[in-house]
């Protein structure tokens, strides 16, 4: 058991969470982080999914990576991947309905999400299982934090709420407090990621 | 008549795969560094939609749909797994194809074909017309026949050339402004797309 906790192991969970993310620094995966995220409860079930299909995919193919024939490799990594996602979608079909709807064609979207065949063909293909599936995770961790983030900040200053719960009082909204109607809007999501990166990039490249 | 006009210019204006459903969105971002290279996706993935999306209705009415097969058996959770695979089939087809009858198309297409079977604006036309067939047939967005999803395939591959050729032109005169460092590139392209997305949403009342 010790191992699941070396040192390397360690570094490949972290990377992806801060300084390599992969929505802001290898810009995978952004045309889902952006549609989903109006609401704060679609982006958490967004995030959770894609972690769950990224993990396990990438230990699948981690696993076959030695029998599969490098031609025909993005067929089965694709393959591999509708399966997983069919599954999910049919999870959420039964267990959260209301959001399954929500998210509309964007399930099925996972797919074609970069962060997904990224990881695949840079880590699952080379490394071993225990390691790729910590990749998977932490890739899908990384996106998912983006997607609450954007959410948060979208519900929150365009409905004045949090996870559907009224959080801005009424007293503010009487004292002639509006709420930004643009926020729930396609374009902000565009410009607060932009924002996003913005920030991340003043915190973390400060030498050049 | 009016069906098919109206939906032409909806899916072109007002459902635009970018400005409204970042589809395709990592492309995009990638290749829309200059005119000449936008214009070349953006014809490839038009003539790529041209063929899938009338592939992939055949296949849900024939097929997929509820009672096709076997009386009382509707097969449309498979579509994830069939449609993947048509657009990567097709796309291959069509490399095949261009290579063999038309040299110079091959030559200006050639990268861009084999990066389309991954893009999202691809697999999100076929799911938004597997979802548009349930439609009510007085919705403007409904799709009854291959016709109306032929109509549909081109309208979305227009809009979204329309978007990267005007987003490549931008970014050719982007060059000589004064951006922020940590806002060079990536942060100040999404800010760029969004106050976009913001001007195109002016056509979202239209109604022929």
């Amino acid at each position: 058991m010790g191992k699941i906790f070396s040192k390397e192991n360690k570094e490949v969970f972290v990377k992806p969470l801060s300084l390599d993310n992969p929505v802001l620094v290898q810009v995978l995966g952004i045309c889902s982080a952006l549609a989903v995220t109006s609401q704060l409860k679609p982006a958490i079930v967004m995030g959770l999914a894609v972690t769950v299909i990224t993990g396990f995919s990438n230990v699948i193919i981690s696993v076959i990576r030695k029998t599969i024939p490098t031609r025909i490799r993005i067929i089965v990594q694709l393959v591999v991947v509708a399966a997983l996602v069919t599954v999910v979608s049919q999870v959420l079909k039964a267990f959260a309905y209301d959001v399954s709807v929500q998210l509309s064609v964007y399930v099925g979207l996972i797919i074609t999400n970069c962060i997904l065949m990224g990881r695949l063909e840079a880590f699952a293909m080379i490394n071993k299982p225990l390691p790729s599936l910590i990749d998977g995770i932490s890739n899908g961790l990384g996106y998912a934090a983006i997607l609450v983030m954007v959410g948060f900040f979208r519900e929150f200053f365009g409905r004045g709420t949090v996870l559907g719960i009224q959080v801005i009082p009424q007293s503010v909204y009487d004292a002639g407090y509006v709420n930004n109607g643009l926020m729930t809007m396609p374009a902000m999501a565009l410009i607060l990621v932009g924002c996003i990166i913005w920030i991340h990039r003043a915190y973390f490249y400060k030498e050049d | 008549m009016e069906h098919i006009i109206s939906l032409f210019f909806r899916s072109i204006f007002v459902d635009n795969m970018i400005f409204a459903f970042f589809l395709g969105m990592c492309s995009y971002l990638a290749v829309s560094k200059n005119v000449k290279t936008s214009l070349g996706l953006g014809i490839a993935v038009t003539f790529v939609l041209l063929v899938t999306v009338p592939v992939d209705y055949i296949l849900q009415t024939m097929v997929l749909g509820p009672d096709c097969i076997i009386r009382g058996v509707d097969l449309s959770y498979l579509s994830f797994i069939l449609f993947i695979a048509v657009i990567a089939g097709i796309v291959q087809l069509v490399e095949m194809i261009v290579e063999r009858f038309s040299p110079s198309l091959y030559a200006a297409l050639g990268i861009f074909l084999p990066l389309i079977a991954v893009n999202c604006a691809i697999m999100g036309a076929s799911l938004f017309m597997q979802q548009r067939i349930g439609l009510d047939p007085a919705n403007s967005q409904y799709i009854g026949n291959i016709w109306d999803a032929l109509v549909y395939a081109a309208g979305s591959g227009i809009g979204w050339t329309l978007a990267i050729v005007s987003m490549g032109a931008i970014r050719e005169k982007m060059q000589y402004s004064d951006v922020p460092k940590p806002l060079q590139g990536l942060g100040i392209t999404f800010i760029t797309v969004g106050l976009m997305a913001m001007a195109m949403m002016c056509f979202s009342g239209l109604n022929i």
